[in-house]
């Protein structure tokens, strides 16, 4: 069925769909409509699930923690600021093997105040151990949520949903909601080897001493190891029974590309309009949309760049006194297997709008030059 | 003789308390009344020492250890998650230390008391962060040593009123508990068990290291503590306030503060200040034990 929605509501249908089983959540602009479609779905009862109306972001983690732990599908939603507050129990969600999924809605960090999208936000918890996917249109939320848990209950890590502020969780798009018999066929019911079980009584997380603190630690690594194998495997699944098709990766007429446009979330149906007017006037740009942050597709990044003779990453985001992010993950996935020339721009922070214009001014800067003679380039920046 | 505790322990030995440990015979007390049928999760604390080291542990339930602040919000995590498995009869507790609950937990506990979940959340207070080594926490009474509050700037704030706190959030159940007293705790988290919604019970778990104190006079401390009238042993069901162990007649503080070297450096007149501190907030409660 289809249905003209908002990406926040794609998301509350994503987590119905997968029969989210506790949901603890916080409201925090832009994630409220998630949270505010899925509390009046279970208070409906068209969804078997409890739902924790929490105190904090930090709660909200917590309870999915706890949910998890005994062994039901835990779901939130957060944004910026709640995101930051989960911080320490993003580690403990990952470090304590729990397929918790949460939603998180980029929003620019504070402060100065603001509401608007950057990418930061999420980038920040990149050593968390939290898997992220980033979406491009609310089709992609939606079926990335059920996709989250299939995945994270098989590695028994927490999968991110990540979208944009207002150009996704605001906007309206058709999105086609799959039938509930079919997901759950794809998606089975829970069944967590390692709940908290009184017929079975074990202690987790207790102090663990440098004997075995790294033991645990290479088993996550391991796990997202494998979570890598399992995302590609449920890209060829999920389209069989769906019909879509979701990678690591996202080209677009990258193959004979002489420049690639590296972007992530939204941005990218943007660098897309670019490419198909500049391929008009006969320049051969490409756009690479990188979906999935970690476990990081070093493998499918080397593929897709092989043949650029430029690549141009624009980030949403900073790391102050270094790169964007997401131009030190691609350089650092070619380093030493590639000699193209890497150039990295930083646009579009605190929702500032990234338009076809802000490409073409890209490209222009990077023209004919054979390498990069700054570090980080900003563009569109009053001075 | 007729045992007044059953005699089955869900505590092991082997466990790595301190000699004395109040929070020990706490868990060990309210273990025999909780049982089997439980889920226990701990925030950073003494028991999460004391429970033993990976991949030992004392207790015959299931435990998940948390994070300091998270107490609560985990404990209703995990009774939510048992309603919609079908498992709705397990016991679902928080285990705190006074830091957990009185400072960083606070927020924590207050949400899952508002929200009035359905699960028990014990505070054991040792009046100090004990595990990190003696710091004060808002549970520290006025006049302590500790390492954070030395000897010439004693802790000058009275204890935090935690009781009244969470008697604010009108909870359906709470009670106070010493170690002393265990038949009392015993009987109260029977009678609680039956009670659906937010229970809170605060335990006097005397410290030996961190009270300086002897390990033997434990139990001597959280009786004494009661009979001055430092920490009354009472509950609270739907509002209505009941001293469970009456004390008609209350002995000076004195006999308490002697046996701790913690209360060592207090004059004759700081003494006096402890004792005007205990008298009116023990003429508080017992206006609220004689109402109807």
């Amino acid at each position: 069925m289809k249905k003209v929605m908002m990406g926040n509501h794609a998301i509350s249908y994503g987590a119905t769909l997968s029969r989210v089983q506790v949901i603890a959540a916080y409201p925090i602009t832009p994630q409220t409509q998630v949270v505010e479609l899925l509390s009046e779905i279970v208070a409906d009862q068209k969804l078997k699930a409890e739902f924790i109306k929490v105190e904090s972001e930090h709660s909200a983690m917590a309870a999915c923690i706890g949910a998890s732990s005994a062994g039901a599908r835990a779901f939130t939603a957060t944004s910026a600021q709640g995101l930051a507050l989960m911080h320490e129990l993003l580690h403990w969600a990952a470090g304590a093997r729990l397929p918790i999924v949460m939603a998180n809605i980029n929003r620019a960090m504070a402060p100065p105040w603001t509401i608007w999208s950057d990418q930061n936000d999420s980038l920040s918890q990149r050593d968390t151990g939290w898997m992220q996917f980033y979406c491009q249109s609310n089709q992609e939320v939606l079926d990335s949520v059920i996709i989250a848990y299939k995945v994270a209950e098989k590695v028994l890590m927490p999968v991110m949903i990540v979208l944009d502020a207002f150009s996704l969780s605001h906007t309206y798009e058709s999105v086609d909601i799959p039938d509930q018999a079919l997901v759950d066929k794809y998606l089975p019911p829970f069944d967590y080897k390692y709940k908290l079980d009184v017929q079975n009584p074990h202690t987790y997380g207790g102090l663990t001493t440098p004997e075995w603190y790294m033991e645990f630690r290479i088993k996550m690594h391991e796990a997202m190891d494998q979570a890598l194998v399992e995302i590609k495997k449920e890209a060829v699944a999920f389209k069989k029974v769906f019909g879509r098709h979701y990678d690591t990766v996202d080209p677009y007429m990258v193959d004979d590309a002489e420049t690639v446009l590296v972007t992530s979330g939204t941005a990218a149906s943007t660098a897309r309009y670019a490419v198909d007017q500049l391929r008009a006037k006969g320049k051969k740009v490409g756009n690479l949309r990188m979906r999935v942050l970690r476990p990081f597709p070093f493998a499918d990044v080397r593929e897709q760049l092989k043949n650029a003779k430029k690549v141009i990453i624009v980030d949403r985001d900073i790391s102050y006194g270094y790169h964007g992010i997401w131009a030190q993950e691609v350089k650092s996935a070619l380093y030493g297997h590639s000699q193209v020339p890497v150039w990295n721009f930083i646009a579009g922070l605190g929702g500032r709008d990234i338009f076809p214009e802000t490409f073409y001014d890209i490209i222009a800067q990077v023209g004919k030059k054979k390498k990069p003679d700054q570090e980080l380039y900003w563009v569109e920046v009053k001075r | 003789m007729k045992p007044t505790l059953p005699l089955e322990e869900l505590m092991s030995p082997g466990h790595l308390a301190c000699q004395g440990c109040g929070a020990g015979i706490a868990m060990r007390t309210t273990m025999k009344a909780i049982g089997h049928d439980a889920i226990f999760t701990f925030p950073a604390c003494c028991w999460t020492v004391i429970d033993g080291p990976f991949p030992y542990s004392c207790l015959e339930v299931p435990l998940l250890h948390m994070a300091f602040e998270a107490t609560a919000a985990t404990a209703s995590g995990i009774k939510a998650a048992m309603d919609t498995l079908g498992k709705g009869k397990t016991t679902i507790c928080g285990w705190a230390g006074d830091g957990g609950t009185f400072d960083i937990g606070l927020q924590a506990l207050s949400g899952a008391a508002e929200r009035n979940n359905d699960i028990f959340y014990f505070c054991y207070d040792n009046e100090a962060y004990m595990n990190t080594g003696i710091q004060r926490s808002g549970a520290t009474p006025y006049g302590a040593w500790t390492t954070t509050t030395p000897v010439k700037h004693f802790k000058k704030e009275v204890k935090k009123s935690i009781d009244d706190i969470v008697a604010a959030h009108k909870v359906p159940y709470q009670a106070t508990a010493s170690v002393a007293y265990p038949e009392d705790l015993y009987k109260k988290l029977i009678r609680a068990k039956e009670i659906r919604g937010f229970k809170f019970i605060h335990i006097l778990a005397p410290c030996p290291p961190g009270w300086k104190a002897k390990p033997e006079d434990t139990v001597k401390l959280a009786r004494l503590a009661v009979q001055t009238g430092i920490f009354p042993v009472y509950e609270v069901e739907n509002g209505k306030y009941l001293q469970t162990i009456k004390t008609p007649t209350r002995k000076p503080v004195l006999e308490y503060l002697k046996l701790q070297g913690r209360f060592k450096h207090l004059k004759e007149n700081d003494v006096a200040e402890v004792q005007k501190l205990v008298d009116s907030r023990y003429a508080e409660l017992e206006k609220r034990f004689s109402e109807k």
